[in-house]
């Protein structure tokens, strides 16, 4: 039985509630709506002159190329960002929940990339990997392999996957120790005591259980790859070349804040509003149910 | 202590009278570093010289933040007086009718000594109406100019003092270069956009876009896709593949200058601005300036080169003081003595003729710092080669960058990366004409 506090007045509640919600709206519902607003003008940079169009932007994105090219870019580095850094930190999880010693010295140490600011982050690698005066490039050019990111665009992918992935590291690790290390030691001794081997224990046993953290972290990392990554994309590439990691995101800022397109940039930031509502509902509504805790 | 309080409310009643006295405008900027530090000496120097206005600089940081910053401002009706906006916002800033002040109009309104006929016209060109008529105050204006490494051309077997003026030259020269080991590479540009596509077709004396390359109104479109723009992108791809151009990247080319400082490439073409920042950075070599290089197929080159940087706007809706303010500002910035003092300390050109002969001792004790003066003055500016005025510009460079990315990586040729950039880049053009109706 719940416990229930019936409050005699009916404003009390309202009060109570009153900071959390102004907060509420005026940092969530009040520029959302804005944006969807936005996105039914056409407006002149100042402001001065604004037409309402209808859904004239929303079509106008659909018969664009570059938008499309700009979804497609966003699933492949949603993607490849979640899968490279959930799989290296489990590696580096399961290496450090076999570590007898100083496994504690180990993971203050992978954790100190999750301190590093987006931006600077992509600052250190865009000398990395800068064509002319970065070291990587400099150390391929040894082995006969010529990287220059500002005319490949699959180079360029690469560089922003392993930038962003490389940040997330740290964070996916420390769930994945705390993950393990609630996995109960005996089931592991039971399985080990049968004689299965460290590989298929780790299959049969390890991953089944670790289930929960990973799907939540594989949530975390889709939000952060499709929304959190534009300081690394700002300061590596840009989206270029030739829009080849211009994510949505970036996108967004690019036609609204450099391009003073409002009207495109808010139809944009819909419908970027709406795939969050649709993945979060799918997530939580049908992929959860089959996910055993 | 009655006298005591009666006394400090005096005090600060008249402190509070003689701040009132003083008009203050804010003035939003994009120069950073030491440019930032003297332009705030220029500002320091009018405060000082009179004490009736205060004018307030203030770092915006890029200059698209800066015009972001200035246009959000503007809609929430705290515009600052006075912005700078680089050139390719102009068309932008242009059809904000009602949003700024056209410099004409406000030294006119104002009463100030003001002739037009003092600016180089190939600077102030750039931001006149058809009628002729000044809209923004020039404060930094460049133009391309070509730098060598003399170190290289003598190593080459070149005539260190003697640049190469046309295409085949470049070519020529380059690969001399390269043959001989004294570099590596022939040459890079910075700015693919404005450098090899713009200026490229002013020094060309070939059109960018139809009413007079936009200056007749909203309706022009672009016409990059010329026989000679065709010729120089599909010169430059094979350049490219011959290893004798590299390229340094989009927009303003970030890896073009290093590539010129550690002697990896012989020459660069960039800004005539970038000239203090080239001279730090070549400690081991002696550089050389020289024209933009010519097609001498391509009739009517060499015509003159466009400017690029950034003028001063207006925007409307202040107070009717900081107008006076502005104005009377204006004209100190525009005095031959600040002109000179900031042109000869940045590199940026002179805007007007009396502060071009100020200069005369300064380009005598610096040989090459005049070579984007003598470029843009060369003829008297054409339709074609007085500037180009569009609107969302910022993606059209975009796109100039994108289409030429395309062709290097061999997606494309010269000709279908033109066609594509003029298509795409007029589905701007034709979004801005439908915003400002």
């Amino acid at each position: 039985m719940m416990k229930r506090t019936i409050f005699s007045n009916q404003l009390l509640p309202w009060l109570l509630l009153a900071p959390q919600l102004a907060i509420t709206f005026i940092f969530f519902i009040w520029p959302a709506a804005q944006a969807v607003w936005q996105s039914f003008l056409r407006e002149d940079a100042f402001g001065i002159r604004s037409t309402f169009v209808w859904f004239e932007n929303y079509e106008r994105l659909w018969q664009s190329a570059e938008y499309l090219n700009s979804i497609q870019v966003t699933v492949v580095f949603a993607v490849a960002v979640t899968v490279l850094s959930m799989g290296l930190s489990l590696l580096l999880a399961v290496a450090v929940d076999r570590t007898i010693r100083s496994a504690r010295a180990y993971t203050t140490l992978l954790v100190w990339p999750y301190a590093v600011a987006p931006a600077v982050a992509g600052i250190l690698w865009w000398f990395i990997f800068n064509p002319t005066i970065g070291i990587l490039p400099y150390v391929l050019e040894q082995f006969g392999y010529d990287w220059n990111h500002i005319t490949n665009p699959d180079q360029a992918m690469a560089l922003v996957v392993i930038a962003s992935a490389w940040k997330q590291i740290s964070y996916n690790f420390l769930f994945f120790v705390a993950g393990l290390q609630a996995i109960p030691g005996s089931l592991r001794e039971a399985a080990a005591i049968d004689g299965a081997g460290p590989v298929k224990r780790f299959f049969t046993i390890t991953f089944p259980l670790l289930s929960p953290t990973t799907f939540f972290l594989m949530v975390v990392n889709i939000v952060y790859a499709m929304f959190e990554t534009f300081a690394v994309i700002d300061s590596t590439t840009e989206g270029g070349p030739a829009q080849a990691t211009n994510i949505m995101v970036y996108k967004v800022y690019f036609d609204g804040f450099v391009g003073q397109n409002m009207g495109s940039s808010g139809a944009q930031s819909v419908i970027l509003m709406m795939i969050v509502i649709a993945l979060t509902v799918i997530q939580f509504r049908w992929i959860e149910k089959k996910v055993e805790y | 202590m009655t006298r005591i309080f009666t006394a400090s409310a005096t005090a600060l009643l008249a402190s509070l009278t003689a701040a009132n006295a003083q008009t203050e405008i804010q003035w939003w900027h994009a120069m950073g570093g030491e440019l930032g530090a003297k332009l705030e000496e220029i500002v320091q120097g009018f405060n000082d010289s009179q004490d009736e206005y205060t004018v307030v600089p203030s770092y915006k940081g890029t200059y698209p933040e800066t015009m972001t910053a200035a246009i959000a401002a503007f809609r929430a009706n705290e515009q600052p007086a006075i912005v700078q906006v680089f050139e390719v916002g102009t068309g932008t800033m242009m059809a904000a009718e009602g949003a700024i002040v056209p410099v004409y109009q406000l030294m006119e309104e104002q009463e100030q000594n003001f002739d037009p006929s003092a600016y180089l016209s190939a600077v102030v060109g750039y931001y006149t109406d058809t009628d002729g008529n000044m809209l923004s105050m020039p404060f930094n204006s460049s133009t391309p100019i070509l730098y060598y490494n003399k170190d290289v051309f003598e190593k080459a077997g070149l005539d260190p003092e003697q640049p190469p003026e046309t295409w085949a030259q470049m070519e020529e020269f380059s690969k001399q270069i390269m043959e001989s080991g004294a570099a590596e590479c022939g040459f890079t540009t910075g700015w693919v956009s404005w450098i090899q596509t713009e200026n490229f077709s002013a020094w060309h004396n070939q059109p960018i876009g139809t009413e007079q390359n936009g200056f007749g109104g909203p309706s022009a479109r672009l016409t990059l896709n010329g026989p000679a723009q065709v010729q120089h992108w599909g010169n430059l791809k094979r350049l490219a593949d011959e290893g004798v151009f590299k390229y340094g990247g989009p927009v303003g080319g970030d890896n073009a200058p290093p590539m010129f400082y550690t002697q990896e490439c012989a020459m660069i073409m960039n800004s005539s601005a970038s000239r203090a920042g080239v001279l730090a950075n070549a400690t081991d070599f002696e550089v050389g300036f020289g024209m933009l290089p010519y097609y001498e197929d391509i009739e009517g080159a060499p015509q003159n080169s466009i400017i690029g940087g950034a003028t001063l706007w207006v925007l409307s809706g202040r107070p009717d003081e900081e107008y006076k303010a502005a104005a009377e500002f204006f004209t100190y910035l525009s005095s031959p003595e600040v002109q000179a003092d900031w042109a000869s300390f940045s590199g940026y050109l002179p805007i007007t003729e009396a502060a071009g002969e100020e200069m005369a001792s300064f380009f005598e004790e610096n040989p090459g710092a005049d070579t984007g003066l003598r470029q843009i003055t060369l003829n008297e500016p054409t339709e074609n080669s007085k500037g180009l005025r569009f609107g969302n510009y910022v993606q059209i460079r975009g796109i100039i960058d994108e289409e030429f990315e395309a062709m290097l990586s061999g997606s494309k040729t010269a000709q279908e990366a033109l066609d594509s950039l003029v298509e795409r880049g007029n589905a701007q053009l034709e979004e801005f004409e439908a915003q400002s109706q």
